[in-house]
């Protein structure tokens, strides 16, 4: 696992601009009716006020379940999606709103990784030109110095150079996933956005893409925000994890603090949900998991949006939506009922 | 190739890849049967897909019945030259013999003849609107779905008025005002045409620019261009080429039926619809020669085509279950 250099001070003591810092992010998808003239009948709010920062060199971890707007946010960071309000730097620079061609080189310093290795490359295309494609369109180097760089690049991943004559076809999920891997890192970006990287693949394969991405952290000092589903995923690459739910954030801590002493009955419900190699143990594991079903994000439920499915709802969770307090060094949750004592003050 | 089952392409190219990256975990991907077959490139596309369009046996037999036809029109009248300029009334609507393989036309003029010409002037008009058809559709329908919204509304709406536009009199009023000739009988035809493929590509287009690798061109900065022309037009490839194939069909059909209602090449120059028209003319006089040869090439070349299109979307099909 990779150190981080920084000390962990908090968020908002720290007097150095951090390397992402998103604040109060807000996209709204608009939810039309008519065919030709579509009137505005709603917004899905994927996510609704998210604040969190990322350290330079460090691996942050998203999760939450499908639809909670991890994804949102991370195409929002490479700028995929436009925000309906907020900000986010990228090192001392507002990004989200840049056009042209600051937002053209601005693309260079993040990459995204996606989740489906089968839809994420061009079928039409042989290896060599997908891996080639950033170069082409951002115009870096001659011919013979992108044929190198994809050489070189496709080593990096694990891949011979004979696979530039192949179609993506010819691959293997987990091959594939490299040859993605190998396309993000091919404009030198600082910021890598893995949504879901691994959770199309075997489980047999998903170490080695795992270890393949830290290996690459280590040296090219990249860093991660990895989106995910999937706790033991997260818990294996990030330093610092955050909890999403129906486009809020509820608890952010360092990784392994989350495990030991989770706060938002929400995230115990999310560790609970990860299956025990062991099946007996498995089998005699006594907690509930999170039950029922995540509610509209057309209409979410008034104040906490937990509620309809915490176990330790009570009537003010109805009524006022909880503030992110501190529960410890970098740890911060929502919850009016919280697992944990809070620290004094943030 | 040592192996031509096509579906075992994967395993070819596992041992050279996946170098051992980390001790004990690497290089366990899939690592397939064909360990000794590191050299062995798989096929190339065009071969592969050749023997996908060779394994549909009346696919098979089209191509070669369109082969002929060409050679006929184009061929042809190198081996038997016949005057196709002067008409002479006294050798008019002569049975089949030694001189006329297949008679004379009421004008005295050579019927195999006829159909050699008339076959250059039928598939020209046939190649000319569909390339001509298929390049403008797909770059309206490529446009629309990509764009979508307000744009493909309104450039979709431009599609439907123009279907709306009965086409045999657009052809009658344009025969009235114009003289035709090839270009204007090509531009007819294709001016109707495209707005099928402009549907078929749209619709195409709609589906794959939501694919990730669409998402991934413009996360490293692909302008819409860039992403229509390197991304979304060689994917919907295939499904234009079958459908251009049979606008290929399609054109001769329609130049045989607007010849019929005027919009011909003018004479002495002819098409198969002509010559068919002339022998429905002299149906009843028996006159079969001038009647039966145009009618045969015309439905056996349309059918021919028709079922190249069924061949190459075996092609098509077998690259989809690829993606």
């Amino acid at each position: 696992m990779t150190a981080t250099s920084t000390s962990p001070s908090s968020d908002q003591t720290t007097s150095r601009p951090a390397f992402l810092d998103l604040r109060h992010l807000v996209k709204e998808f608009p939810v039309t009716a008519g065919a030709v003239l579509q009137r505005r009948i709603g917004s899905v709010k994927a996510v609704t006020d998210v604040s969190f920062s990322i350290d330079q060199g460090e691996t942050f971890g998203l999760v939450g379940e499908s639809g909670c707007g991890k994804t949102t946010i991370g195409r929002l960071i490479v700028g995929l999606e436009r925000l309906t309000s907020g900000e986010i730097w990228f090192e001392d620079q507002e990004v989200s709103r840049l056009k042209g061609a600051a937002f053209r080189r601005m693309r260079r310093d993040m990459q995204l990784m996606f989740q489906d290795p089968y839809a994420s490359l061009d079928p039409r295309m042989r290896v060599g030109g997908i891996i080639r494609e950033p170069l082409t369109i951002q115009r870096i180097g001659d011919r013979g110095e992108q044929d190198a760089r994809v050489r070189q690049l496709l080593q990096e991943v694990g891949l011979s150079p004979k696979s530039v004559e192949l179609y993506p076809h010819e691959f293997s999920g987990g091959q594939r996933q490299r040859i993605g891997l190998a396309r993000a890192l091919a404009l030198n970006p600082k910021l890598i956005v893995a949504d879901e990287p691994v959770s199309a693949l075997d489980v047999s394969i998903r170490s080695q893409i795992l270890n393949l991405m830290n290996g690459l952290q280590a040296t090219h000092g990249l860093t991660y925000l990895v989106i995910s589903h999937d706790l033991s995923v997260v818990k294996y690459l990030s330093d610092r994890i955050g909890v999403m739910y129906l486009g809020k954030l509820v608890e952010i801590s360092p990784s392994e603090e989350i495990y030991e002493r989770p706060v938002h009955p929400y995230t115990l419900g999310l560790i609970n949900a990860i299956p025990e190699p062991d099946p007996r143990r498995e089998r005699s594991k006594q907690i509930q998991p999170v039950v029922g079903e995540l509610p509209s994000a057309l209409h979410p439920p008034s104040g906490c949006r937990f509620r309809t499915r915490c176990p330790r709802a009570q009537e003010i969770c109805a009524e006022q939506e909880p503030p992110l307090r501190a529960f410890g060094d970098r740890h911060m949750a929502a919850c009016h009922f919280p697992l944990q004592a809070p620290t004094a003050a943030a | 190739m040592g192996d031509t089952t096509g579906e075992r392409v994967p395993s070819a190219t596992d041992p050279a890849l996946e170098p051992a990256l980390e001790p004990g975990v690497g290089s366990g991907v899939a690592v397939g049967p064909g360990a000794l077959e590191e050299e062995i490139r798989p096929p190339h596309h065009l071969v592969e897909n050749l023997r996908v369009y060779a394994g549909n046996k009346i696919a098979l037999a089209g191509a070669i019945f369109l082969l002929l036809v060409v050679l006929f029109a184009y061929l042809g009248p190198l081996l038997y030259s016949t005057d196709q300029v002067s008409a002479n009334l006294l050798n008019g609507n002569l049975p089949p013999s030694s001189q006329h393989l297949l008679g004379t036309s009421p004008e005295g003029r050579d019927i195999l003849g006829r159909l050699m010409l008339g076959g250059q002037a039928t598939l020209e008009v046939a190649l000319a609107v569909a390339a001509l058809a298929t390049a403008f559709g797909t770059l309206w329908g490529a446009i629309a779905g990509f764009l979508g919204g307000v744009a493909d509304a309104f450039l979709m709406r431009i599609v439907d008025a123009m279907l709306s536009i009965p086409f045999l009199f657009f052809v009658v009023l344009l025969a009235a005002l114009v003289q035709p000739s090839l270009p204007i009988i090509i531009l007819a035809i294709a001016s109707v045409s495209w707005l099928s493929t402009a549907r078929l590509v749209r619709g195409e287009v709609l589906s794959l620019r939501t694919r990730d690798y669409v998402a991934a061109a413009r996360s490293f900065g692909s302008g819409p261009w860039q992403i229509i022309f390197r991304h979304l037009l060689p994917n919907s490839l295939g499904v234009v080429v079958v459908n251009a194939t049979l606008k290929v069909a399609d054109a001769i059909l329609t130049f045989a039926s607007i010849s019929f209602l005027g919009l011909g090449v003018p004479p002495p120059a002819t098409s198969w619809g002509q010559v068919l028209t002339t022998g429905i003319n002299n149906l009843f006089n028996g006159y079969w020669w001038e009647l039966w040869p145009a009618a045969f090439l015309i439905v056996g070349t349309v059918i021919a085509i028709n079922v190249m299109g069924d061949g190459l979307r075996d092609v098509v099909e077998k690259r989809l279950q690829q993606r």
